[in-house]
């Protein structure tokens, strides 16, 4: 599996995974508010600023050059929802010297230029470079809009949009289009500060070193305060009396049927389990129900699955199709979720289900994404649960216990992206 | 048996070929979970014409058979194979690109039986009929999707721009209409022709014993009988030099425009380490050209032209090479003219600035050999032209400014380049 190492310093917690598995250092900041309509346009304009520039290095060829001298080291950054919360991503990675016969120490300067980067970023009159900021709300709102352009994205965002009316889990994680001419360098500053006094924040790195050995470079360069934990409280949704259904139309030659359900169980609970050998059987494998019907019998679509969002209690099953397709494609849908509650399904396809469960899950830890991804799940839930006690929790579910987890399993809303009438190809 | 050792990344390669002709190898992994291998042939969507297997003249196949056929080999008289290898807890694939067929796995238990497994199930076809007709309407869903794709759109678009006649132009998948003409008999003709062993590359990376390994792949291939290799002949196609058309628009439901230039390469080496050292100077010199660190990027996004979307790449495969500059634009025109006077006006490189962009290239080598599927993938592309993926560091290593000016003066030119645009329906 794999060794992780944490220690709080101030108001950082920092791990550590040990491993050979790779020829780069890999570090990843991850902040953490609540979603909130209020900020949440701010908070996805922040890392692109921040990646833009620092006082050291104050313009983007600049900062870019060294990145590039440094072997050559990347920086992204990325935006998504974990239940009810904001989580921002900032990934570096950067070669290990040991196999280029350099001799500097490039993660203790990758260090260095990352916190430069959120300690020391390039400032005018107490406030963001102005150019930066307007170049990148221009970024963000292009970034917005194309979201359209990606029918399937488009299709899952305008699910969870119906779904979720009125509360934060429908808001888009790069924010409001409306909001972001109200943004200015100084504004976008103070709440960055904000942040840095409020947010969780967690750094991980992953590679060929130990806690020891970056504990104090770490403690040197990333001074936050200490700050109190925050209760989080999720919204409930109220019970829906009848299945919501949203046809929309647009110019797309395929339909795109996604079908939204709460599953009234989250990562926290103790049938969660139960609920992923559930989603299993159902549509989240090639063996699963959903691909064979869907697809291998019915010859309906190419792609049928279905996935749960771990925090949310929320499962998604999405399906591309022939416009003319859409109520057999329902029917079959429906009859697979018929199946599984009246307990339909073999003893084989349980064992199937674990296997590949689990195998998904030992792959996962093989990159240091994916190791990450796996620790920072117990930073959302706030419950410690190593990788083993996950896989142990797989293999004893019981065909009743899936059965149980089903039965909390309720459609919410069926979204439904097709073509516009007379305009058949 | 023979050991390659690369001290400086501290890998070791197991290479055997085995009397049917398969070239088998084996990169131990220790420290990792899973098993990752691809059972590849060289056959992709560019082989549409050439002499079946027993035959004496060309024939010209339907577009989209190579990848129907990748499809329809997951499907066995006794069901899907995908459920055999979900039963030993393992994750299975497959791809077709322009010039190869991959089928893979991946597994953290019972690597043996999978192994096993691929190797069958790659080397039993069951067509029919009845099969055929049904995976129709699955890949006609799956060409859909791509329709309303605007970046799929965009980068065949392109292609299909700067080709005449190379049949790399043609969808991978083919059309709805083109694969209505696939039948079983057809796919067994191209099977006979392109998966002898001769023609496929088996490579297994993981926390594997090489010899054990070894040996069982060595039994499976004995027990089966194989007629003897033959030379395959494709058909090569003429093609001129310069691009095919210099400007292609299309209009879809979309609300960002897209915008990508093509570099259509005019000599393109068909083999060895000539064609490697093409591809790492054509590939540093575009990075320096347009990567994030390049006073151009800096200035076309200061300029609104460009945002993160930005991408730079360039492929060269069998007899084609290109190279793609675009991505998601407000401007499309203006983005075209200033892609095309960078490259157009490029004169001059210094020693330094190819140093560093050599420091940045390894280092990204070196960050792709973290993925057990980017070596296993990018291994077998190599050693289909006769090239090595762990001589890249090599090679860059050797490039010299005058070696990169060479590429540009080849590939810069007006009539090398296409302008292909995603724009909103007016």
């Amino acid at each position: 599996m794999f060794q992780e190492e944490v220690k709080t310093i101030g108001g950082l917690r920092l791990h550590v995974i040990p491993t050979k598995k790779y020829k780069t250092n890999t570090l990843v900041l991850k902040m953490k508010a609540p979603l909130c309509e209020q900020d949440i346009t701010m908070r996805a304009l922040v890392p692109y600023v921040l990646q833009n520039a620092t006082e050291r290095h104050p313009s983007m060829k600049e900062f870019r050059t060294y990145l590039d001298e440094l072997y050559g080291a990347t920086l992204q950054v990325d935006l998504a929802k974990k239940g009810e919360h904001h989580v921002i991503t900032i990934r570096m990675d950067v070669a290990n010297e040991k196999f280029l016969g350099d001799t500097s120490p490039l993660l203790r300067e990758a260090l260095t230029l990352f916190s430069d980067m959120l300690f020391r970023p390039l400032t005018e009159q107490g406030g963001f470079s102005v150019t930066i900021v307007e170049q990148e709300k221009r970024a963000l709102k292009q970034k917005i809009q194309s979201l359209f352009d990606d029918k399937m994205r488009y299709a899952q965002h305008r699910l969870i949009e119906e779904m979720y009316k009125g509360s934060p889990y429908a808001l888009d994680v790069h924010g409001k289009l409306n909001d972001i001419d109200t943004i200015d360098a100084k504004r976008l500053y103070k709440h960055y500060e904000h942040m840095l006094k409020h947010d969780e924040i967690d750094l991980y790195i992953v590679g060929d070193v130990m806690l020891a050995d970056v504990e104090h470079d770490v403690a040197e360069r990333f001074s936050l305060e200490a700050r109190p934990l925050r209760s989080t409280e999720t919204t409930t949704l109220t019970k829906r009396t009848n299945v919501q259904e949203v046809i929309e139309k647009q110019d797309v030659k395929q339909g795109k049927l996604h079908l939204g359900y709460r599953t009234n169980t989250t990562y926290n609970d103790p049938d969660y389990d139960a609920l992923q050998v559930w989603n299993g059987i159902f549509g989240g494998f090639a063996h699963s129900k959903l691909f064979m019907n869907v697809r291998e019998k019915a010859s309906l679509a190419y792609y049928a699955a279905s996935r749960i969002e771990s925090h949310q209690g929320m499962m998604m099953v999405m399906a591309g199709i022939e416009p003319s397709n859409y109520e057999r494609a329902l029917e079959i849908i429906h009859a697979q979720e018929e199946a599984m509650r009246n307990g339909q399904f073999s003893d084989q396809e349980i064992i199937q289900t674990k296997a590949v469960i689990r195998n998904q899950l030992l792959e996962t830890v093989d990159t240091a994404r994916g190791m990450i991804e796996v620790s920072y799940h117990n930073v959302i839930a706030t419950r410690q649960r190593p990788l083993n006690e996950w896989l142990e929790g797989i293999e004893k579910v019981t065909r009743e216990d899936v059965v149980r987890v089903g039965e909390k399993i309720e459609l919410d809303t069926i979204y439904f992206l097709t073509e516009k009438e007379g305009e058949k190809k | 048996m023979k050991v390659i050792r690369y001290d400086q990344l501290q890998e070791q390669l197991f290479y055997e070929r085995l009397n049917n002709g398969l070239d088998v190898y084996i990169l131990p992994k220790k420290e990792f979970n899973k098993t990752y291998a691809t059972f590849t042939t060289k056959y992709g969507s560019v082989d549409n014409c050439f002499t079946p297997y027993g035959k004496t003249s060309m024939k010209k196949v339907p577009d989209g058979i190579a990848h129907f056929l990748e499809h329809k080999l997951f499907e066995k008289e006794d069901g899907d194979v995908f459920q055999t290898f979900s039963k030993q807890g393992a994750s299975a694939n497959a791809f077709t690109s322009f010039t190869r067929t991959a089928y893979l796995f991946s597994s953290t238990t019972n690597v043996e039986e999978n192994l096993e497994t691929l190797l069958d199930f790659v080397q039993e076809p069951y067509f029919t009929e009845q099969t055929v007709e049904k995976e129709k309407g699955i890949i006609a869903q799956e060409i859909r999707m791509y329709d309303d794709n605007p970046d799929w759109r965009l980068y065949f678009g392109t292609i299909e721009s700067m080709y005449h006649n190379h049949p790399v132009k043609i969808d991978i998948a083919g059309t709805v209409e083109s694969i209505s003409h696939i039948t079983k008999d057809l796919l067994y003709e191209c099977y006979e022709t392109f998966y002898h062993p001769s023609n496929m590359l088996l490579f297994v990376t993981g926390p594997v014993d090489p010899l054990t390994t070894l040996e069982q792949i060595r039994n499976n291939q004995t027990k089966k009988t194989f007629r003897l290799p033959t030379e395959i002949e494709r058909f090569q196609y003429e093609e001129p030099s310069h691009v095919a058309r210099e400007k292609h628009v299309i209009e879809m439901n979309v609300q960002t425009s897209k915008c990508l230039v093509g570099i259509k390469a005019k000599h393109v080496y068909a083999k060895g380490k000539e064609k490697l050292k093409h591809e790492c100077a054509m590939g540093l010199l575009l990075d320096y050209l347009f990567g994030k660190s390049s006073p151009h990027y800096e200035r076309l996004y200061q300029q609104g032209l460009i945002d993160e979307t930005f991408m730079v790449d360039y492929t060269e495969e069998s007899d084609f090479g290109f190279g793609l500059i675009g991505g998601d634009t407000s401007q499309p025109d203006e983005l075209a003219k200033e892609i095309e006077r960078i490259l157009v006006q490029f004169s001059d490189i210094d020693d330094e600035q190819v140093e560093r962009m050599k420091r940045k290239k390894i280092g990204s080598f070196l960050r792709s050999l973290n993925s057990l599927e980017y070596i296993a993938n990018q291994f077998t592309r190599y050693a289909f032209d006769e090239m090595s993926l762990f001589d890249v560091v090599r090679t860059l290593q050797s490039l010299t400014s005058d070696d990169i000016k060479a590429v540009a003066r080849e590939c810069f030119m007006r009539e090398q380049l296409t302008v292909c645009q995603v724009v909103p329906k007016r």
